[in-house]
């Protein structure tokens, strides 16, 4: 991890400094086979994830944003094509591959502290550095308090933070979100986005967001790709030349506001061409 | 009244309790007066009087408590052994595709046959012993449970087992830590619902094969024209049932606090 260039305040996209691919996708299709017909989820994907970034893709609805992800993560396998993980083919779900979904998927019978000791606990490592990374974790994500709760006495928010933090606790190559904060009101979202950037700013954790949300998507990552559908198509690639400290306000910055401009015309130019 | 009848209002607990209490009581009332005004034959329907009569000389003379107790033998071996085969069958059929090709189709036609059936095919296997009830119990039990158990095993979220791979869980590690703690309440809850059923067979075992037993002691009241003992045999086992369901009510609530339908 070369501190000095992600530190790097002007905010230049971590690409063009580092040549460390983390994942690489090639040419993936990915067809879903239903009793009526054939429907096409991706089409020639390709995609390059370098260690430490922060990418999210934007979509709409259906576009096969899910799909990816899931391939990804080895939860699904691709029709065709290949996706390399440092390198090596990517055959199945692991725990270098965390991930948190749209849905609620806290272990209901585990308490906050459990559950993000879950993973942790199938490795070999010492119950008291186990508790140590909890502690950690619980602090980050402001919820010491409701160490002994059950997710049910949880809000939808504070379900998702200990979702991001056994995601990390468990320190994954990769974690894969899945419109984690999708199910949430606006503020909330926008004070999971801020929790979820800092803890970036500070781990530098690789990162592959999804989401279909183009502020959300602009003011997380360094680079967006943004998907068309029908078939699911990687329509752009965006650095986010943004500071590297992201702040609330930089929504209405003039930077910002081009990118979602920019952005918003890729996503919807097939409707006006439809029109 | 006007918030106690709106639609999916709450009302209190006292209140349930109160109205829960005043139906049976009211039951009992409009018994009390049809017999006591001699409106029907006592030999049809007895009074509340004398069948607590024949309730109080049962359990005195012994003949009462120890029916119950080989009733209760019976239920509980029989569907132990549903429980014990029936439970592991059923997680395996609810996770392996291949499990359930192999076994689901077969259960499905086997419920569908009357156990009231089996009971003379039992009688021809294994006599009028001990055995017998206790095959016809598991016999009507076991399949449903099976099936039962595989859709509570089913209904854990795909998500949760997927979480749990991304977590490093492998395969077995999924089973143990994931699939069976998220199944748990609703499998104890079919379990609570199963052994309902088991009474219904057990008492037609004991009907047509048996010389003991809370089912065999209606019958023999049925042949001595002894209404009210016939009333004290199924109110008896009315009454094992409620406290069962009570039981397992309460385990349910105290195994899984976690549980979101668990207030
Ligand atoms: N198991 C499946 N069987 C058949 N078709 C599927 C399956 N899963 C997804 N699809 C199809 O693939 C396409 C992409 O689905 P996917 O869930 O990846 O979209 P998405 O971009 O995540 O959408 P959303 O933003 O609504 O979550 C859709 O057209 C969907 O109908
Ligand atoms: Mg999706």
């Amino acid at each position: 991890m070369s501190k000095s260039i992600l530190e790097d305040q002007t905010g230049m996209p971590l690409e063009a400094n580092m040549a460390s691919n983390k994942i690489i996708a090639r040419h993936i299709f990915k067809d879903y086979r239903t009793k009526k017909k054939e429907v096409r989820a991706l089409q020639d994907i390709n995609i390059e994830i370098q260690d430490n970034e922060f990418v999210c893709i934007v979509g709409p609805s259906g576009c096969g944003k899910s799909t990816l992800l899931k391939i990804l993560a080895g939860l699904d396998f691709p029709t065709a094509g290949e996706i390399l993980l440092n390198g090596k083919t990517i055959v199945g779900p692991g725990e270098d591959r965390g991930m948190v979904f749209q849905s609620y998927t806290l272990f209901p019978w585990m308490t906050v502290e459990e559950n993000i000791k879950f993973g942790l606990k199938l490795r070999k490592i010492s119950a008291g550095e186990i508790q140590k990374i909890v502690d950690s974790y619980l602090k980050k994500i402001h919820l010491e308090e409701f160490r002994k709760s059950y997710p049910k006495e949880l809000s939808g928010g504070m379900k998702q933070r200990v979702a991001i933090a056994r995601a990390l606790a468990n320190s994954p190559e990769v974690l894969l979100m899945d419109e984690p904060f999708g199910a949430l009101d606006p503020h909330t979202k926008e004070q999971m986005q801020l929790l979820l950037r800092e803890i970036w700013e500070v781990e530098k954790p690789t990162i592959v967001f999804i989401t279909h949300d183009i502020d959300e998507a602009i003011f997380l990552a360094n680079k967006v790709y943004v998907m068309s559908t029908n078939p699911g198509e990687i329509a752009e690639e965006e650095g986010i030349y943004l500071p590297f400290r992201r702040e609330v306000e930089m929504k209405d910055s003039q930077q910002f506001i081009r990118l979602r401009k920019k952005i918003n015309r890729i996503l919807y130019s097939d409707d006006m061409t439809a029109n | 009244m006007h918030k106690v009848f709106k639609i999916r209002g709450k009302i209190s607990k006292k209140l349930y309790l109160l109205i829960g209490i005043s139906s049976f009581l009211l039951i009992i009332l409009l018994w009390t007066i049809v017999t006591g005004l001699g409106l029907v034959e006592p030999m049809f329907l007895p009074s509340p009087l004398k069948v607590t009569e024949n309730f109080v000389e049962t359990v005195q003379n012994g003949q009462l408590l120890n029916n119950a107790g080989i009733s209760i033998y019976r239920i509980v071996m029989g569907f132990l052994l549903a429980v014990i085969f029936g439970v592991p069958i059923g997680i395996l059929v609810g996770t392996f595709k291949a499990v359930e090709a192999f076994i689901r189709p077969l259960c499905e036609f086997i419920r569908y046959m009357p156990v009231p059936a089996f009971v003379p095919l039992v009688m021809v296997w294994s006599g009028i012993g001990e055995g017998a009830k206790i095959i016809i119990v598991f016999l009507g039990t076991f399949f449903q449970l099976v099936l039962m158990i595989a859709d509570d095993a089913m209904s854990v979220p795909d998500d949760l087992l997927n979480s749990s791979y991304t977590l490093g869980a492998k395969r077995w590690t999924a089973i143990r830590k994931v699939l069976l703690p998220s199944m748990a309440p609703r499998m104890m809850e079919t379990l609570r619902m199963t052994i309902g059923w088991a009474w219904t067979y057990l008492v037609v075992a004991e009907l047509v094969a048996s010389s003991s037993g809370l089912g065999y002691s209606i019958l023999k009241a049925q042949r001595f024209f002894q209404t009210e003992a016939i009333f004290v045999g199924i109110l008896t086992i009315g009454v094992i049932g409620l406290i069962t369901d009570r039981l397992f009510a309460l385990l349910i609530k105290v195994m899984f606090p976690w549980d979101e339908r668990n207030g």
